[in-house]
């Protein structure tokens, strides 16, 4: 009954903390798994950990996971509870995406482009059979048969399709010098929300709920028809210009996965006719969530480009008040906590309508 | 640990079920038949409908040809091929005339298909009023009423705004005078190989659960309207390779200028013309 001493339970809490720990370290004569491993063998949890706690510390974001005993969302509040003890000392200049040191790129709509189609590490076309890459030979053996291929520039598609007008241009969706400072961590998001700040409730948002929203435009649940221009996922210098300065300086290097779409063109007529796009970037390497954000954002683009806003993936208030895991997790699981008050007045009215409804009828 | 997998992957029972649902499918061409579909060892979205069909009709004697975009080469061509090869042994090649059975992902063979062929088409959505009506309860009800206004007022909405109808691909048509078909996202300049076929056409959407076909010579109209009729967008550029005018081609950009080259994207069909 020890729930019930909820206002003097500190010996419960003490008990079920003590379960935890022995619970998530497992029977001790298992060998025990190190942060480092989780590093190794599991980077794309930690990716996904890192980007929607939107704090890039791989190593912490692997004790998290052990921590959490692998509940990402646990995992995730974790680090995402850490974060806000950091101080924020500068902004970052934007990203140098062009000068991303790439491990992965691929256009869904070109065969063929400068850089070339570059498939890296990727699952897309394994076939799911148990055992499947122990078939292969081993990473060493792929190493030393590698030959370093000199970089060729690989040109940007969307500048490609702009330099052709077919595109609409980037200047028509960047952040104007007003809303560069809307940071959604330094000021509450409100409505409606600029694209900045949609950008980055969406690049700490919730991949499961993220890829059904953009699944769901798929279906037919929003206007949609998309194609990958570009998928990049490679190493970025991150930057930063100290006034003391005045000259930016680099501070370390950061995976991020780009996703840019090219979506369905829509004009009122023939001369505008142009293709619209959406945007997707992400902490570390996640595909996934980074396609389906750039569905999403233009998906909430509708009302800015005259569409008609019926589905859920369209409504912007809908999807970035519910997309962060940390608010909703909370919200949800806040129903465990005691409510023995206010369910007391509900019961207390639903007895008296009953009775008064009962004297009423005799 | 080894696991071992029956002849095409699936177990009997299932391929026989599949089959089963073929038959009704191909009894009435182009209504779109609910079937069970399984997980397999592939990605949903990489064609797991068409992977299901081609399981479920393939035999030791089959001549299998695999092709994406209408190349044997892109990589899911590759891996699908693969898979069949490891799943069946039987025979795989990249002839045209020489496959007795194809599955393709948005394109149809350049080469005209014959007699006893079966093209069996990897599909997305087969429900070709998805983008204008997403439930599913209310377009069982449009297609029995054959009540295909929406499709029409889409096309009639085009003409409007851009002065021609403006379907690249996926491009609606209708099978056997009776029903509203998606054709899968193949450009509309292959829509017309798929009227009168000798070929069995057979049509997989695993992630949607549902199995269509077109038997051999069964009429195929693309819906248009009399004084804006079907007229589909090619390039006229020949192919930088075979010369080929009349082909579809892959658009490639070649420089950082921008600058681009034109190829058929049939493979099979430039191969044969060098």
């Amino acid at each position: 009954m020890s729930y019930v001493a909820v206002k003097g339970g500190s010996a419960a809490i003490r008990a079920a903390h003590r379960l935890v720990r022995k619970r998530m370290r497992g029977d001790p004569d298992a060998p025990e798994i190190t942060p480092r491993q989780i590093c190794e063998q599991m980077h794309l949890g930690v990716d996904r950990v890192m980007a929607e706690a939107s704090l890039y510390d791989v190593d912490l974001a692997a004790r998290a996971m052990l921590q959490a005993q692998g509940d990402m969302i646990e995992a995730i509040f974790l680090l995402r509870a850490y974060r806000a003890t950091l101080t924020r000392f500068l902004d970052s200049t934007p990203l140098a995406m062009d000068a991303m040191r790439v491990q992965r790129r691929i256009s869904a709509a070109f065969k063929d482009l400068p850089g070339g189609q570059q498939l890296g590490q990727t699952y897309d076309y394994s076939h799911r059979l148990f055992g499947y890459f122990d078939r292969l030979e081993t990473a060493s053996e792929v190493e030393s048969g590698k030959a370093e291929v000199p970089p060729e520039p690989m040109t940007s598609v969307m500048g490609l399709l702009e330099k052709e007008g077919l595109m609409e241009p980037a200047a028509a969706c960047e952040p104007s010098a007003e809303n560069t400072q809307q940071d959604i961590t330094q000021h509450p998001l409100l409505f409606p929300a600029s694209r900045a700040q949609r950008l980055q409730s969406l690049a700490r948002g919730d991949e499961g709920f993220l890829l059904s929203m953009a699944y769901s435009t798929q279906r037919g649940y929003g206007q949609n028809h998309p194609f990958i221009a570009e998928l990049r996922m490679g190493d970025v210098t991150v930057e930063i210009t100290p006034p003391e300065l005045g000259f930016s300086i680099g501070i370390g290097t950061i995976t991020v996965t780009e996703c840019q779409m090219i979506n369905q063109f829509q004009a009122k007529s023939p001369e505008e006719a142009a293709f619209s796009r959406g945007y997707g970037l992400v902490f570390g390497h996640s595909e996934r969530k980074a396609i389906a954000m750039a569905l999403v954002d233009r998906a909430l683009r509708a009302g800015e480009l005259g569409e008609e806003s019926l589905s859920p993936a369209q409504d912007e208030q809908f999807v970035l008040s519910h997309c962060d895991n940390v608010e909703a997790t909370g919200f949800v699981e806040h129903l465990k906590l005691p409510h023995y008050v206010d369910f007391q007045s509900e019961i207390q009215t639903l007895r008296h309508l009953r009775k008064t409804a009962a004297k009423d009828g005799a | 640990m080894t696991i071992y997998y029956n002849f095409a992957y699936l177990d009997e029972g299932t391929k026989k079920k599949i089959r089963r649902t073929l038959l009704k499918a191909v009894a009435i061409p182009g209504h779109q038949i609910p079937f069970a579909s399984r997980e397999m060892p592939l990605p949903y979205g990489w064609g797991t409908g068409g992977i299901q069909v081609t399981a479920a009709v393939i035999g030791p004697e089959d001549i299998l040809k695999v092709i994406d975009q209408g190349s044997d080469d892109t990589t899911n061509a590759v891996s699908i091929r693969s898979f069949f090869r490891s799943a069946t042994g039987v025979r795989t090649t990249t002839l045209t005339r020489e496959a007795t059975l194809i599955q393709t992902r948005h394109r149809i063979p350049e080469t005209p298909l014959h007699a006893g062929q079966i093209l069996v088409y990897q599909v997305p959505m087969p429900e070709p009023l998805f983008k204008l009506e997403p439930r599913v309860s209310e377009t069982i009800a449009l297609h029995a009423m054959a009540d295909y206004s929406l499709m029409y007022l889409k096309l009639y909405d085009q003409i409007t705004r851009y002065g021609r109808i403006a379907i690249g691909y996926e491009y609606p048509v209708i099978v056997h005078d009776r029903y509203l078909t998606s054709p899968s996202p193949i450009p509309a300049y292959d829509v017309p190989k798929m009227h009168m076929s000798p070929a069995l056409q057979l049509f997989g959407a695993g992630r949607e659960k549902r199995l269509y076909a077109i038997p051999p010579y069964t009429r195929v109209i693309p819906l248009d309207f009399t004084d804006y009729p079907f007229d589909p967008v090619n390039t006229r550029q020949p192919c930088a390779l075979c010369g080929a005018v009349e082909s579809y081609k892959d658009e490639i950009v070649i420089d950082d200028a921008g600058n681009r080259q034109f190829i058929c994207s049939d493979t099979d069909f430039c191969g044969q013309r060098r």
